[in-house]
């Protein structure tokens, strides 16, 4: 649990997309690690500027997918020639063709709630509460301004020379946050 | 191409314009929520006289089995899609202007899918057997045929539903977190803070998020055709003349397309006057998605046409007999209803006066509308009501309960699209914010490139 009055970390505050980028490169090329950036869009690029490692969502989707696809044919096989046997059409008991649609859409819909829970997952969210939201001016982070956070649990953090990194990279404010 | 005009737009304007009408809804708003109302408890006496009475209360009967509820069961899925073409296909496409509408399209996808499910639901008069449809262990020991296109349908309907809604969702968690840091009052600030998930717009969330809108995008593509394609297959799979045709598949997904934008436009094109955002939905996103009710009503046209050809080249005479019989038979009305509403009236959109009035376009999106809702009664109700046996001909004419229950439709879908506009940013500020040219993080370099 954490006590009153900890500091969580230092919020850097900037105006424009381009200051942020800039920013961004600054702090990775310093070597920090246990650092972020916040925009109220995907600023273009920024991921990079700031050295992340691609997303691995695309495998968890393609495995959701194909759980589900395999699911929905695996049960139309299951049910038309073990569960309820029965003869329609004239068509033998394993279909396989007519079984497409159902194989096709299981596969989409599973896929989605991949995405949808892969990316909340590999997010964190839902996260109500977060330590950023004690300071007023984040509440602009949906609007118009754009802000980088460096906690203090990185390695290395230092209170003077962690702000003057920010000061020197054009940042309206720097401000430390209350965890 | 400008996507917001005016001069020196800034983020903070965008999301100022986006959010007032939220804050104090303009008098369009309470009118037109003042006419859905009614509309809505219309279907509300419906429904109830339904449950009561029975599908007795219907004008179905033999030979015509599958009248309005089919119809506008059709008619609001067609709808939807234009939703999912402007959210996801453009999106792959890279068509920056969907911006502006996408977020107000997606929701209309949603709330006509709704609309849409009402009907297969209540169809059988007995929605508390609506369970049959899926494939659950039961006390009959019975499981469903899943090789009848009904129950693709249920699976592709569905699927579609779910997918829509979380696509729509996925968009929304940013701006309602915008609405969450603007909400003055106790309520809202709960309300979009639960909704918004402790959205804080990290670059490490944006990286897995705009993935996960690219893969959604990707996998709505081909839900949406598959859907219309299944629908289709409710008529294509069976053997009955008019309807067993192979060009059904594409011929309802253009269809679809094309019903679909005039509804957006229908919706649109008061709602940027009301809501003042004639600046964000502007003219230039009028005139294209009257391009593309051109294009896909040009489509539909050369289907009507193809489908007369192969009747005549099939050389099979019950063919022949349906499509002569759906021109000049009993119902040429419905039919020429059909294609002076879908075929002629888009043609004027070659026009620039035209396609560039909103008026015009708000005129011509309701004969689109109308002539959409006649493709489907023409398809269903000309088929069936001259089989093979001329003993079981009969003549169908829907009833009073039949027409509360399409107007009840009405009803419904804008309750629930105005309530959207009245809590919801109906435009999607994020992505707006996200093709402006202060976006780009090499705004106002001098060696920067310009995309």
């Amino acid at each position: 649990m954490s006590k009153p009055n900890q500091t969580f970390g230092i919020l850097a505050e900037y105006a424009t997309p381009r200051e942020i980028f800039h920013a961004c490169e600054a702090v990775r090329d310093a070597g920090y690690v246990r650092w972020d950036s916040h925009t109220p869009f995907p600023v273009h690029n920024l991921d990079k500027a700031m050295g992340l490692r691609p997303s691995p969502l695309p495998w968890i989707v393609f495995a959701a997918g194909m759980t589900g696809a395999s699911c929905g044919f695996l049960l139309q096989w299951w049910v038309s020639t073990i569960a309820y046997p029965i003869i329609v059409h004239g068509k033998p008991y394993f279909s396989y063709q007519a079984f497409v649609p159902v194989t096709f859409e299981l596969g989409i819909l599973f896929s989605a709630f991949g995405a949808v829970l892969g990316m909340l997952g590999l997010n964190r969210l839902p996260q109500w509460y977060h330590s950023l939201f004690n300071a007023p001016k984040f509440a602009r982070v949906t609007d118009d301004r754009f802000f980088i956070s460096i906690e203090v649990s990185d390695p290395n953090y230092d209170p003077e020379k962690t702000r003057a990194l920010l000061e020197s990279t054009g940042a309206l404010s720097v401000e430390e946050v209350e965890d | 191409m400008t996507l917001v005009t005016g001069n020196n737009v800034t983020f903070k304007q965008l999301t100022d314009d986006v959010a007032r009408p939220m804050e104090d809804p303009p008098l369009g708003w309470w009118l037109a929520f003042g006419l859905a109302l009614p509309l809505l408890g219309l279907l509300g006496v419906a429904l109830a006289y339904l449950l009561w009475e029975g599908v007795g209360i219907w004008g179905v009967n033999n030979p015509v089995g599958w009248g309005w509820a089919i119809v506008n069961f059709v008619f609001w899925v067609g709808i939807g899609h234009a939703g999912t073409l402007i959210s996801a296909i453009l999106f792959l496409f890279r068509q920056n202007w969907r911006t502006a509408v996408n977020r107000s399209a997606e929701a209309m996808t949603i709330f006509a899918v709704i609309c849409a499910g009402m009907f297969p639901g209540i169809h059988t008069g007995r929605p508390w057997l609506d369970y049959w449809m899926f494939p659950l262990p039961n006390q009959m020991q019975m499981w469903p045929n899943f090789r009848s296109p009904l129950l693709w349908d249920v699976f592709a309907v569905s699927t579609y539903f779910t997918v829509s809604l979380l696509f729509w969702y996925v968009g929304l968690v940013p701006d309602l977190a915008t609405m969450r840091d603007r909400s003055k009052s106790k309520i809202g600030q709960f309300a979009y803070g639960l909704f918004s998930l402790g959205w804080r717009g990290s670059t490490r969330h944006w990286q897995h998020y705009e993935k996960a809108y690219l893969l959604l995008a990707g996998l709505a593509t081909p839900l949406v055709l598959s859907v219309h394609t299944i629908v289709s297959f409710d008529f294509a799979v069976s053997n009955l003349p008019g309807w067993h045709t192979t060009i059904f598949p594409p011929y309802f997904v253009a269809g679809a397309i094309f019903s679909g934008f005039g509804m957006v436009l229908t919706l649109l094109i008061p709602l940027r006057k009301w809501y003042k955002l004639e600046h964000i939905i502007t003219i230039k996103h009028l005139e294209n998605m009257a391009k593309v009710i051109l294009l896909t009503g040009s489509l539909v046209g050369y289907a009507y046409a193809m489908e007369f050809f192969i009747a005549w080249y099939s050389g099979n005479a019950y063919e022949s007999f349906a499509f002569v019989n759906r021109a000049f038979g009993d119902y040429w009305w419905a039919y020429w209803t059909m294609v002076s509403c879908n075929v002629i009236s888009p043609q004027l959109v070659w026009f620039k006066k035209i396609r560039r009035s909103p008026l015009a376009l708000f005129i011509l999106s309701i004969f689109v509308n109308i002539g959409m809702w006649f493709e489907r009664f023409v398809i269903t109700v000309t088929s069936l009501h001259h089989d093979f046996m001329p003993s079981s001909w009969g003549y169908y004419t829907a009833t009073f309960w039949d027409v509360a229950f399409l107007l009840g439709s009405f009803g419904l879908f804008f309750t629930l699209f105005l309530l959207f506009c009245r809590f919801m940013p109906m435009i999607a500020l994020a992505e707006v914010k996200s093709v402006l040219p202060i976006a780009s993080p090499h705004y106002g370099e001098e060696d920067g490139h310009h995309e």
